[in-house]
């Protein structure tokens, strides 16, 4: 179990290289986009990793407001933080795939825009984490966090009940795919999947140290006679 | 296919790499400053 940590990250390495390579030079160059089209291995399983994280933040928060387990909290804390970092990813590749594309960088139709509100709602919960001192702080945060999930499936569907300028989905969207595209969309998002994992196991243990010195913190200035706190 | 030859492509891709070392950094920054603060925890008598 020692050792798990660093094997996971170098094969995680490995597998991040490997995706890499068959992004850029593996997979077909698509005919009418050009190598423009390779975004689409960073940006789509980046999309997909973020929506499991929200997923886990639900699931974690689900369990906080029944059991009132601080494990949960942990792990809903943890996995909305990097579901967060992988939707900046989406916001900020997307624009930089539209723009050769569609020729503009943004457009207010419904997946972008109910993405950004994702994007937004986890920001708040993240914020209401960081700078709210009550003591209900994380039955609070759980109670948004459900609110958040529901946001989830509305971005994912949202290219099949909206006309919209965003492409339909690669999976069940009816369309079709090079299957060297889809093999190497699959490994993209099997290694972006592990390295997500391995980002929110540090974070987890960084929390909890964290919430064990703060724990000590407040012991000690319990057991402090003159009642000082530094 | 050179990357070099398509700006969107590179700029994408550095985007990314760039937002995730970011945000391992501020996880690595914080590691460090919560073990500093351990180790003044554990030294005895510092508060008396």
């Amino acid at each position: 179990m020692k050792h798990a940590f660093p094997i996971l990250g170098v094969l995680t390495a490995l597998l991040l290289s490997y995706a890499l390579y068959g992004a850029l030079i593996k997979a077909p160059t698509e005919q009418t986009m050009g190598d423009v089209q390779r975004i689409f291995y960073y940006h789509v399983p980046s999309a997909w990793t973020a929506f499991i994280l929200f997923f886990i933040n639900f699931g974690a928060s689900v369990v906080y407001l029944i059991k009132r387990r601080p494990a949960a909290d942990i792990v809903a804390l943890v996995s909305a933080e990097v579901g967060v970092v992988f939707c900046t990813v989406v916001l900020i590749t997307g624009p930089i795939w539209a723009r050769p594309v569609w020729g503009i960088w943004w457009t207010w139709d419904m997946r972008l825009t109910s993405t950004l509100v994702l994007w937004l709602i986890y920001v708040s919960y993240l914020f209401l984490r960081r700078f709210s001192s009550s003591g209900q702080t994380p039955l609070l945060a759980a109670a948004l966090a459900v609110l958040g999930a529901l946001c989830v499936p509305f971005v994912y569907f949202s290219i099949w009940f909206f006309r919209t300028q965003h492409p339909q989905p690669v999976m069940g969207g009816g369309g079709s795919i090079d299957p060297r595209m889809l093999h190497v969309l699959l490994i993209n998002w099997l290694a972006f999947s592990c390295f997500a994992f391995l980002v929110c196991w540090s974070r987890y243990r960084l929390e909890k140290l964290q919430r064990d010195v703060d724990q000590a913190h407040a012991l000690e200035s319990l057991l402090d006679p003159r009642g000082s706190v530094r | 296919m050179k990357m070099s030859g398509n700006p969107y492509l590179f700029a994408a891709y550095a985007v990314t790499w760039i937002i995730h070392i970011v945000y391992l950094s501020t996880i690595v920054s914080r590691y460090s400053r919560l073990k500093r603060e351990i180790e003044e925890l554990k030294k005895p008598g510092v508060r008396s």
